[in-house]
């Protein structure tokens, strides 16, 4: 107990830094994930393209190294920004990737008369998918999207490597303190439980929510 | 593209066509205009100069990256075989009759699904030193930075194989198992000859997508200096002599790793066609957490 | 089909990477002017428990850093060792009868030090490891061999910090959790800490701009100024003190003993300066004395 009273500050101060990490790389990822599934989906084979290996490059690259590259690449690009917003690219970038396939099987999920409805009333692509198709598949999209964004609190973590005070990164000033180990990661776990937890359970009355809407 | 997709445009017209294609151009001038902007800079900041990228023609440089991908091999390896019995151990706990056991493995399943994977990690590295209370029988993880990250690894990717592998056996259609109990099988009988047989068909292809998130996660034993390929890059990169190559480093690496990842990627979906068009029936289609492209989505880094 | 053709496409690719691999050697180490040391054969002192099993063994086992320039580092290409520290392990090798060319370097992270020498995996470690009293309950201590203290890297072409009353409202790098970086956190509250777990990565986030300055030993500084003067210098004065000393186990009185008059000795003979010019002298930075040896 008396590690989380002694160092309260530095606890705290991470955990709302991995507050704001999850909701601001929650909101890129979501932005960026949706976009990117209309590009898979576009009429434009350009934009197809660009979402295919977009997808699959960023998918089959391990989130560390990405970290490692925005964190040390960007500022030679002469990009400079803080560590934070860093963290934001490269871990929303990241889990855009994952968002934007299960967008992509949420519209596949929704049947095709939908679609061919609203063409028929004459409806643009933008138009079919916005208004009719992506509200449809959000219902199919929930659940992934969930354990998606819970994932993306996990790996948030990593941004504690790179200079992102946020909760994990408190650990190494503990430990250096003396504090006792066991302890420090105890807290640091119930910190992490706390917002993932809560996110499933939000997530678990959407989907409820929306399964009664039907 | 998928037919489902093009269901959501007409087949483009004249005036559709040209918009399509101005976009189209427009699009990729930007993004080569954004690939212009990067070898620019970077060429600038001298990322391509050539005492930077020397180095990856050094006989020992090339060693020590076959190291590194020997290491990553190597912890892939271990935690994948750990991570596959630990699922299949609470897999069986999950199904049980028994409720303790039930309410353990879900227990555990719940807590470890929940946790950063680093932080499990970072703990087993750092707490058999610092830690007085543990336990003398486990000092050998302290021994080597190799354990920590493959116990870390197998601890995470158990619990998610687990998932994967009671949603597998739950798919197999309860008529299977009933008539199994009607000829008087036992349960273990059951399980083995019945149930597993044909759940393992569904439960392959994610298996396999879960063992690609394996093998990126390997790249976190870098942060506890456990000599895989990140490290090796890291470890190069930090050479002043060399110029501090990290850019090339990062560079060579990510190939290296997009490489193996997508090898790994293409047999999860080309095990997952062979699958469902070789043998006559499909296997049965898992519910959620997702088919395999979500289940894969589902997972972490 | 289509996967097959990717895959064709991969293996092509992966077999273009590796044909490269006709290696060259690489040609860039620099450890050329160090010293060379003369084994003093006539050494004995078989009431030492660890140099009796060197003796037996015939090398040193020698715990050291690899990530330091000029003070502990090792080539990644040829796996050769150089810098002060090393180089001090080679002369004492030496000196006590075992050939430093034969020594075998284990590199040892900070944090298990004290368990390496307490169990015997290394006869001595040299790697700026600072003398400490709650270190010195756990281990024997022979130096200092080296004075230092934290210090400040910049820019070459950096004059708006010389030192450290100028690092306010600036960002300044150390290593993750460090004493350099705690004392930046409790002792300069309008300065940025920016922190990695090695200095490399701080060396070239200061390059790059990120950063305004590196803070830590100014013998690692010195390192890493050593390998780029041109674009490096280390500025101020020192603003805390460490004493760097040699590491042996604790119930090795004589050992210990034994270094101490070794170090006496390349004091005297100006080996000290010699190592010291061909290793971190090379940063520009004004030299220093050997420091005198705490008995």
């Amino acid at each position: 107990m008396s590690v989380l009273r002694d160092n309260w500050d530095l606890i705290h101060k991470g955990f709302v830094e991995t507050l704001w990490l999850t909701l601001w790389c929650g909101v890129v990822a979501l932005v960026l994930g949706t976009l990117l599934a209309a590009c898979r989906v576009s009429p434009v084979p350009p934009l197809r393209w660009f979402g295919t290996a977009y997808v699959n490059i960023i998918r089959n690259t391990p989130l560390t190294l990405l970290m490692f590259f925005v964190a040390l690449g960007f500022p030679k690009l002469d990009i400079k920004f803080d560590y934070f917003t860093f963290a934001v690219i490269a871990v929303g970038g990241y889990t855009a990737a994952f968002i934007c396939e299960a967008v992509r099987s949420g519209i596949n999920t929704v049947p095709l008369g939908q679609a061919e409805a609203a063409r028929s009333l004459g409806m643009t692509f933008g138009q079919t998918l916005s208004l009719v198709v992506l509200p449809q598949a959000l219902r199919a999209v929930i659940p992934p999207i969930g354990s998606l964004l819970i994932a993306m609190v996990r790996n948030s973590a990593i941004a504690g490597a790179f200079n992102v005070d946020e909760l994990f990164g408190v650990n190494s000033t503990l430990v250096e303190n003396g504090e006792n180990v066991l302890w420090v990661f105890l807290w640091i776990a119930v910190g992490y439980l706390t917002i993932t937890l809560t996110l499933s359970a939000v997530f678990a009355l959407l989907e409820k929510k929306l399964a009664v809407a039907r | 593209m998928s037919q489902k997709a093009t269901v959501l445009f007409d087949a483009p017209g004249p005036r559709a066509r040209r918009r399509n294609t101005i976009i189209g151009v427009v699009g990729i001038a930007l993004l080569i205009g954004a690939l212009a902007y990067v070898v620019y800079k970077f060429d600038k900041t001298g990322q391509f100069e050539s005492r930077k990228w020397e180095p990856f023609q050094y006989t020992g440089i090339q060693e020590l990256i076959l190291d590194g991908l020997y290491a990553t091999l190597k912890a892939f390896a271990l935690a994948v075989v750990f991570s596959l019995i630990l699922g299949a151990l609470l897999a069986a706990g999950r199904l049980s009759e028994h409720r303790v056991l039930r309410w353990a493995a879900t227990a555990f399943v719940t807590f470890f699904r929940a946790m950063p994977l680093v932080i499990m990690i970072f703990f087993l590295y750092v707490a058999p030193a610092k830690l007085d209370a543990w336990p003398g029988f486990l000092d050998w993880i302290g021994d080597d930075v190799m354990w920590p990250l493959v116990i870390g690894l197998t601890l995470y990717n158990g619990t998610v194989q687990a998932e994967t592998m009671r949603a597998g056996i739950l798919a197999v259609p309860s008529g299977q198992s009933e008539a199994a109990y009607a000829i008087g099988m036992r349960k273990t009988q059951v399980m083995t000859v019945i149930l597993l047989p044909q759940g393992i068909r569904a439960m392959l292809p994610s298996i396999i997508s879960q063992m690609v998130v394996t093998l990126k996660d390997t790249s976190l034993g870098f942060l506890i200096t456990y000599g895989e390929l990140l490290y090796t890059a890291k470890q190069i990169g930090a050479v002043q002599d060399y110029g501090l190559p990290l850019i090339p480093a990062a560079i060579v690496i990510g190939t290296i790793y997009i490489l193996i990842c997508t090898l790994l990627s293409l047999f999860a979906v080309w095990l997952e066609r062979f699958l469902s068009s070789s043998r006559q029936g499909k296997p049965p289609a898992i519910a959620a957490p997702g088919d395999g492209e979500l289940q894969q989505a589902g997972a972490t880094a | 089909m289509k996967i097959r053709k990717t895959i064709a496409v991969a293996g092509v690719a992966a077999l273009a990477l590796l044909g490269t691999a006709c290696g060259k050697d690489d040609k860039s180490s620099d450890a050329g002017k160090a010293p060379s040391y003369e084994v003093n054969d006539k050494f004995s002192m078989p009431d030492s428990k660890t140099w009796k099993a060197a003796k037996d063994r015939g090398h040193l086992i020698v715990g050291a850093k690899e990530d330091q320039p000029f003070l502990g580092f090792m080539d990644p290409a040829t796996k050769e060792r150089s810098g002060f520290d090393i180089e001090m392990a080679r002369m004492i090798s030496a000196e006590l009868g075992l050939d430093p060319k034969k020594i075998e370097f284990k590199t040892i992270a900070s944090a298990n030090r004290e368990t390496a020498l307490q169990k015997g995996d290394v006869d001595i470690y040299v790697g700026t490891y600072s003398i400490t009293d709650k270190r010195k309950e756990s281990v024997g201590f022979a130096g200092p061999y080296y004075i230092s203290g934290q210090s400040l890297l910049v820019k070459k072409d950096n004059t708006a910090i010389t030192g450290k009353d100028t690092i306010a409202n600036k960002k300044v790098c150390s290593a993750k959790g460090s004493t350099p970086a705690q004392k930046i956190t409790k002792d300069f509250p309008t300065t940025t800490l920016v922190e990695y777990d090695t200095y490399s990565l701080c060396v070239d986030n200061l390059l790059s701009g990120q950063v305004d300055a590196v803070t830590t030993d100014e013998a690692i500084l010195k390192g890493y100024a050593a390998k780029d003067p041109k674009n490096l210098k280390v500025v101020g004065e020192n603003f805390s003190t460490e004493k760097y000393g040699i590491g042996v186990s604790k119930d090795d009185a004589q050992l210990r003993e034994a270094v101490n008059k070794i170090l006496e000795e390349s004091n005297k003979e100006g080996v000290w300066k010699n190592i010291y010019d061909a290793t971190l002298g090379l940063s520009g930075a004004r030299p220093r004395a050997a420091p005198r040896v705490a008995r």
